[in-house]
């Protein structure tokens, strides 16, 4: 079924998603990618901040094209989510509720997905132009040496995604494989 | 002898490299199109219009098709009368490739080394594959390549004995085992033959074939057409979420081979099978 949330995405939120829904989500996201995921890892590590709230919160596996001007961000569609898989645990067990990327993932991050009733959202991949028009605002927050791959702010409105992990363990791939 | 100057090459790679990411071939094009009057599953067609209208928006808006706009892989085959002129070919390639990335809005993706990992903030050095070839003219492809898809390729050595079923089996499990990660549906660019190198590089020229027509050998244009029938058997479908669409084209390139061997190149890319082509 369609739903609309605003985030922050709380675990009562998260828990009423079931694999196969599409999602609309309006509000704050935050995007990081491999580079990103390595800094807030070592961050972490040595007992420093990462640079959000990660509580509640979502992290979309992105790194956008540039904007032309008068454009808030160029093309924005989902990087692959299992080369986040290493890193993803921790965060889940920090109180991030929700990731949006695209592709399988590992039975570490389901087990960590269960474990804190969180949800796994994938977006459409290759359809970049079309889903940044979702994107309203961006703004980069941490690591700008990064480039793309930085820390960026996102505020979206109505941004589609398909449920494929939801809380209880269910995967929309698992089941489209069998 | 003729001369050419490396200065036209730079403006030819700078302009493909904008071209390709903001608009694709039209066989490319086509297969999309094929594909969407064909997929039988709701959500399936729904996933391929929303790739239509993103192929819409990207040239309408002026926004790259798809954010992983790629490493540039440029293969330049060179007439044998030709003389380049101007200074070095290759560092020309380079400057069209940093110049298109930067005035076309396009991502930087390439990092200087790959495991220390600093971004070269102008997505270059490009891939390069050079050839001589008789005349004296200049065929120049770029082919910006994503990694979503990159990542899921793979070198298969098998043995004679495998023969062509051993081929399309390969091909066939690579599908599977790329699945929802090479965002499908996709376009499969497949070497067989050559050497282990040799497979590899064809199976991406492969992917820079028109994607309407088939092969001028019998046995491998019934090859890709087998293939492409059993890729979309499996339902992996649009998004990797079940349907028809697993596959838009195949193409195959061949080569003589070892006695010995059996190589076979699989190089998957998504839908958004970048390329431009252009002779000087």
């Amino acid at each position: 079924m369609d739903r609309y949330i605003t985030t922050p995405l709380t675990a009562e939120k998260a828990a009423q998603f079931q694999c196969g829904d599409m999602i609309y989500i309006t509000g704050t996201i935050y995007t990081a990618r491999d580079a990103a995921h390595k800094r807030m890892s070592e961050a972490l590590a040595r007992g420093g901040d990462l640079p959000m709230d990660i509580k509640d919160a979502i992290i979309y596996y992105l790194g956008p094209t540039p904007a032309r001007p008068g454009q808030v961000i160029g093309s924005a569609g989902p990087t692959t989510a299992s080369r986040m898989d290493k890193y993803t645990p921790a965060l889940l067990d920090l109180g991030m509720t929700g990731m949006i990327g695209k592709g399988r993932r590992s039975k570490e991050v389901h087990e960590a997905i269960i474990r804190n009733g969180a949800v796994y959202l994938a977006a459409i991949g290759g359809a970049g132009a079309l889903l940044s028009k979702a994107i309203v605002g961006s703004e980069v927050i941490a690591y700008e040496d990064l480039g793309t791959e930085a820390v960026r702010r996102l505020t979206v409105k109505d941004f589609p995604a398909i449920v494929v992990i939801d809380r209880f363990g269910n995967d929309l791939y698992e089941t489209i494989d069998k | 002898m003729r001369e050419i100057d490396v200065q036209t090459v730079e403006n030819a790679v700078c302009e493909m490299c904008v071209a390709a990411n903001y608009g694709l071939s039209a066989d490319v094009k086509a297969r999309l199109d094929n594909a969407f009057d064909k997929e039988t599953s709701h959500l399936g067609k729904e996933i391929l219009k929303k790739l239509e209208d993103n192929l819409g928006i990207a040239g309408q808006d002026q926004i790259p098709i798809c954010q992983d706009t790629g490493m540039a892989v440029v293969f330049i085959e060179a007439g044998q009368e030709v003389h380049f002129t101007g200074g070095s070919l290759t560092e020309a390639i380079n400057r069209g490739v940093r110049r298109g990335y930067r005035e076309g809005y396009l991502r930087k993706s390439v990092v200087g080394d790959p495991l220390l990992r600093v971004n070269t903030g102008d997505n270059t050095p490009a891939i390069i594959h050079y050839s001589i070839a008789d005349g004296d003219s200049v065929r120049i492809t770029v082919a910006p390549k994503g990694f979503g898809s990159e990542n899921m390729s793979k070198v298969a050595m098998l043995k004679p004995a495998d023969g062509e079923e051993g081929v399309i089996n390969a091909v066939v499990q690579a599908v599977k085992d790329a699945g929802p990660n090479a965002c499908p549906p996709m376009f499969i660019g497949v070497g067989i033959g050559g050497t282990f190198e040799k497979c590899a590089i064809m199976a991406k020229q492969a992917l820079t074939m028109n994607m309407q027509e088939h092969s001028e050998l019998p046995h491998i244009a019934k090859m890709e057409e087998e293939i492409l029938e059993r890729i979309n058997r499996t339902g992996i479908g649009p998004a990797g979420l079940g349907g028809d669409a697993t596959a838009l084209g195949l193409r195959i390139l061949t080569y003589p081979t070892h006695i010995a061997g059996l190589p076979v190149g699989i190089n998957i890319c998504c839908h958004v099978n970048r390329h431009e082509s252009r002779v000087l």
